[in-house]
């Protein structure tokens, strides 16, 4: 893992309050469950029909039938469950999901995601993605602020096929923790060491800076 | 319907009621539930030009991965089939025609089935690409996408422990689409590590009565073990 990656997840872990329930999607976000101290009261969701999962621990077994949303062996904690996909849905189409992080392709300035297709490229299906997207209460979306090329992957709008429309909450890159707002997409922290310049440059979307208010992370 | 005396079955005679064509519900999701032993007697058996309709693709050489690399899956119906390399080529050579649905309608749209509703309606995928394939209607003020049932001819499904009369009862996350399926398909092969005699499940564990299910098999669990080590992470 790189040291972007890590300072996103530690900057993510933040967001979890104690006593939530939280949908990991894959990839980096997975790799939040290690971020989230064993004694902390949260309950893991995965889609693929668990309530409370934990990672194992060093040299904990698999049991062959508990796995996550991607693929990986789980154990649960304290006050799990275990469900069917059609109640796994339930749940998260009631938005009984307090908090889902998931990555990105492309976010924009009103909050449409697109994380599922590269038209021509990459279409292995959506998943859970969609419902969850537009369900939960609160989406945060964690990615790097530009793709391997260089390409800003905060836009004006997203030009890839969407997920859900107007659904993120807050943007949580290598560079600028971002809120998605009427007024459009607020910069509430800022990498350590990057300037607003640097910032704005790296970025296709409109930001709103106020420089007295930034955090840095 | 089969009569609850006559459920219990061996596996070559469970498959062998399977034509070649049919639409076949798979349960699973990745490896846990996936009935694996019932899927490679179908390999054995030879069934083609078969519809699919699973969660995923399993993984490569494993589950209906070994079907569609056999080429005997015409079309699958499906939510993500990112796990399996073999599957995505075949897709994308147009030897495998594929459906994908958003997991939660797939889940919702065989639940329905299951049911006994014809098609329910929907805020899910709206202002996406999902939309522009369905039908519409208007009710109480609002636009909502209209998602017809999925049914199948066939359901495979697995369970930890079954009764003769095919109760069943599922382990873990290998519950998944298992009992989604095995209300929604017109016979429904079940494969058990364990089938025991009426009477001796816990009545308030029951997951699927029996009145849904066709079929029984027992099968070991060394029979599924060689799908369930492939991807440990």
């Amino acid at each position: 893992m790189s040291a972007d990656q890590q300072r996103i997840l530690v900057r993510a872990a933040r967001e979890v309050i104690p006593g939530q329930i939280v949908n990991l999607g894959i990839g980096l976000p997975t790799q939040l469950f290690h971020h989230l101290p064993e004694e902390m009261e949260v309950l893991v969701h995965s889609e693929n029909g668990v309530l409370g999962c934990r990672p194992r621990r060093e040299g904990e077994a698999p049991d062959w039938d508990m796995i996550d949303s991607g693929g990986a062996y789980i154990a649960t904690r304290p006050g799990a469950s275990v469900f069917d996909s059609a109640m796994s849905f339930a749940m998260i189409r009631r938005s009984r999901v307090d908090v889902t992080f998931m990555g990105a392709f492309e976010v924009d300035e009103i909050g449409n995601l697109a994380n599922w297709k590269i038209p021509g490229k990459f279409s292995p299906g959506i998943g859970g993605a969609m419902e969850l997207a537009q369900k939960v209460k609160r989406l945060v979306i964690l990615c790097s602020h530009n793709d391997k090329h260089g390409n800003p992957k905060i836009l004006h709008r997203c030009r890839l096929p969407l997920t859900a429309e107007r659904c993120v909450s807050r943007i949580i890159t290598d560079k600028a923790v971002m809120d998605v707002t009427p007024a459009g997409l607020t910069v509430v922290d800022i990498a350590e060491g990057l300037s607003v310049v640097e910032l704005r440059e790296a970025t296709e979307a409109t930001l709103n800076i106020d420089e007295r208010q930034l955090g840095r992370f | 319907m089969t009569l609850l005396t006559q459920k219990f079955r061996l596996i070559e005679e469970a498959i062998a009621a399977i034509p070649h064509g049919a639409s076949i519900m798979v349960g699973g999701f990745g490896s846990p539930g996936t009935p694996f032993a019932l899927i490679d007697e179908l390999l054995a058996q030879g069934q083609r030009d078969l519809t699919l309709i699973k969660n995923d693709a399993n993984e490569p050489g494993i589950g209906i991965g070994k079907l569609i690399e056999a080429g005997r899956v015409r079309r699958l119906v499906t939510s993500h089939i990112g796990l399996n390399r073999d599957a995505i080529a075949a897709m994308n050579r147009g030897e495998l025609e594929v459906e994908l649905f958003p997991q939660g309608l797939l889940a919702e749209k065989i639940r329905s089935a299951g049911a006994g509703h014809h098609a329910f309606i929907t805020d899910i995928g709206q202002g996406t690409e999902i939309a522009e394939k369905r039908r519409e209607i208007e009710l109480d003020g609002r636009t909502w996408g209209i998602e017809p049932s999925l049914y199948a001819d066939f359901a495979l499904v697995h369970a930890e422990r079954a009764d003769r009369y095919g109760n069943l009862i599922y382990r873990g996350t290998a519950s998944n689409f298992n009992p989604l399926m095995a209300m929604a398909a017109e016979t429904v092969i079940a494969q058990a590590y364990r089938v025991e005699e009426p009477g001796s499940l816990p009545l308030e564990a029951i997951h699927t009565p029996c009145a849904f299910v066709s079929q029984v098999v027992e099968v070991t669990p060394a029979t599924s073990e060689q799908g369930r080590r492939v991807h440990v992470s």
